[in-house]
């Protein structure tokens, strides 16, 4: 038997990833197509947008788990690449309107004409082409967490003083945002999107289609941050993780290493912050306030760090609990949230996934070696 | 001592310390520490407390930033201008004074991180084990003593064994020079005796530094011994000559 997983799944693992994957993917829209409405087998319309954001979330927890749960960086910046990822398609999408909007005016969007601005300002070129607003979506947070975890990485600022310094830049990109004159419709966000590639945003085919969408982003992310904490590089993170100066003894760069998988990690939730934004219709400076970076800090730590499976379970099980909350008692959800935390820190150090793991098996085979060695 | 070789006098000496001084607070840890390890030596390091030892290879595995004074390895280089990891990657490798294993890894990992392989972030993300590098773990793990222990959590090893460890991680790592600190505290004395016929074993191949505080251990290595004191050196020789030195009694050996 190896000693090291160099498996990026083992048996049951792609039976699992592949099963849910066939159901979540072509079940889900199935029974939201086929069955006649009023069918109590059919998913209904306003679902479908709903798992999408799920989906999204999902991803975004992903993107943490990656720097946090295997690096053992807590970034509190996630929510602005993810926003960053969504403004770059909210742009394009703001673009696709035309002149379908309240000003019927060609070339600004209704925001800039409501200003008085007189033309398109400069970044704004290139929005039309999809390309460009794709390649977009992964250069800008990419970029931005590139040449600040440069720096930071650099000058060896770790623990909660990077947290810190991502909080803050967080906040920074908020108040930006929140401008008018920086062109991003201020307070209101980018919104009134018509149509996404030629199709008509609202319509139950392209729900489906961005549900689908956001599906796949998920299981293809899911699929490389596994690569990479099953290569010997995730082994050096966990190792840097619990004895940084100890892995740079032995010659790594623990400074390359985080800068590597924290850009990746905001390549991932720039990618769900893109796929968000046409399922809720809507992006504004909210996504860049420290306190959705911190939930998705939480969503982590109720799922179990360093699994990748219980980031998707804890973003999917705390969002199922808000969207149930906030619908039925909304001001008892940020106490909720705060017990949440609080509950998970003292009683599930290790999360969902973790303390299942720990009651069935551990991720490495101490007991079978140990017992191996007692029938010698 | 005897005349040198002619190659080897040709040769500069691997390690050479010159005038090293660091403070921490306005106490000096080492004041101008000057002395020379040789190509294939085994060198212990001895002295109380506080007498900078550890200081010593904080600086030379560029932990620490001196105050003045230069290290230079193998002839030409500054170590005082370089990082960590690019003076372990020179070949410098070092075993902390307490074990230091990554406990979250299993013992197989722990070596196949250390192992001598390229460092860069990507090679490293593509890395495969080949069969070459599997065997020499394999030796590694005999040599240590934990064949069959390499599906183990390192943290769940006893002190001896991360002790051990440690000592196989600095092996497959192939550095020309190790720097060891303290390698047989807390190990038993068939353990100690193994680790110095271990360390006898790889000199002349190899460089080697030893920081010990067990004087049946360094007599037992039979290597040259250099006693700081102070942050300086206060005798250097046999152990048996550092021995007969009063200043050496008077600071260290009579207590």
């Amino acid at each position: 038997m190896t000693a090291s997983p160099e498996f990026l799944l083992d048996r049951r693992g792609w039976a699992l990833f592949l099963g849910s994957a066939l159901v979540l993917g072509i079940a889900v829209p199935l029974l939201n197509y086929l069955p006649a409405p009023g069918s109590p087998f059919r998913i209904p319309d306003y679902l479908v947008p709903l798992f999408g954001k799920y989906a999204c979330y999902a991803l975004l927890a992903l993107s943490l788990d990656l720097i946090w749960g295997y690096a053992g960086i807590l970034s509190l910046g996630q929510g602005a690449f993810f926003a960053l990822g969504g403004y770059a398609m909210g742009m394009y999408l703001m673009r696709q309107i035309g002149t379908r909007g309240v000003y019927a005016n060609p070339i600004l969007p209704d925001f800039m004409v409501f200003l008085n601005w007189k033309e398109l300002p400069w970044y704004w070129r290139g929005f039309d082409d999809f390309h460009f607003a794709v390649a977009m979506v992964l250069l800008a947070p990419g970029l931005l967490a590139f040449v600040f975890g440069w720096f930071a990485f650099r000058s060896r600022i770790t623990g909660v003083y990077f947290s810190i310094i991502t909080q803050a830049l967080t906040y920074a990109l908020l108040l930006a945002f929140f401008r008018n004159d920086m062109g991003f419709g201020g307070n209101n966000g980018l919104t009134d999107f018509k149509d996404v590639l030629g199709f008509e945003i609202q319509a139950p085919a392209t729900r489906r289609a961005l549900y689908v969408a956001s599906l796949i982003a998920l299981g293809a992310g899911f699929l490389t941050c596994r690569a990479i904490v099953a290569s010997k590089l995730g082994r050096v993170l966990l190792a840097l993780r619990d004895a940084e100066a100890r892995v740079r003894f032995l010659g790594y760069s623990t400074a390359h290493a985080k800068l590597f998988v924290f850009t990746v990690s905001a390549i991932l939730a720039g990618i769900a912050g893109a796929l968000y934004v046409p399922q809720v219709g809507i992006i504004n400076p909210s996504e860049f306030s420290p306190a959705s970076s911190i939930e998705i800090a939480i969503w982590v730590a109720v799922g179990g760090r360093g699994t990748l499976v219980g980031a998707l379970a804890g973003a999917i099980a705390v969002n199922l609990l808000k969207t149930w909350l906030t619908g039925s008692f909304a001001e008892t959800w940020l106490f909720v949230l705060g017990a949440l935390f609080i509950l998970v820190t003292l009683v599930f150090p290790k999360g969902l996934v973790g303390s299942l793991q720990r009651l069935t098996f551990r991720r490495r085979p101490i007991a079978s070696a140990a017992a191996r060695e007692s029938m010698r | 001592m005897s005349v040198q070789p002619a190659t080897q006098a040709m040769q500069p000496p691997l390690l050479y310390l010159d005038g090293v001084t660091v403070s921490f607070d306005g106490f000096r840890a080492l004041n101008g520490l000057s002395f020379v390890v040789e190509r294939g030596e085994v060198r212990s390091v001895i002295g109380p407390n506080g007498a900078g030892k550890t200081t010593m290879m904080d600086v030379i595995t560029g932990k620490t930033r001196p105050d003045a004074g230069q290290v230079f390895f193998d002839g030409g280089v500054d170590l005082t201008r370089l990082d960590e990891t690019a003076i372990a990657n020179l070949g410098i490798g070092r075993k902390f004074q307490k074990p230091t294993v990554f406990e979250n890894l299993t013992v197989f990992e722990n070596l196949e991180l250390a192992q001598k392989c390229p460092r860069g972030t990507f090679r490293t993300l593509v890395a495969r084990l080949t069969g070459e590098q599997r065997d020499a773990i394999a030796e590694t793990l005999r040599i240590i003593g934990l064949s069959g222990r390499e599906a183990t959590l390192a943290g769940a090893l006893s002190h001896g064994q991360k002790q051990w460890l440690e000592i196989g991680m600095l092996l497959v790592q192939d550095q020309r020079l190790l720097l060891l600190d303290e390698p047989v505290a807390g190990m038993t004395d068939r353990e100690t005796e193994l680790t110095a016929e271990l360390i006898r074993k790889l000199a002349g191949e190899r460089t080697l530094v030893v920081v010990e505080h067990d004087m049946e251990f360094v007599r037992n290595l039979g290597a040259r011994v250099t006693v700081l004191h102070e942050g300086a050196v206060l005798a250097d020789g046999t152990v048996e000559h550092v021995q007969s030195q009063p200043a050496v009694i008077d600071v260290y050996l009579g207590r």
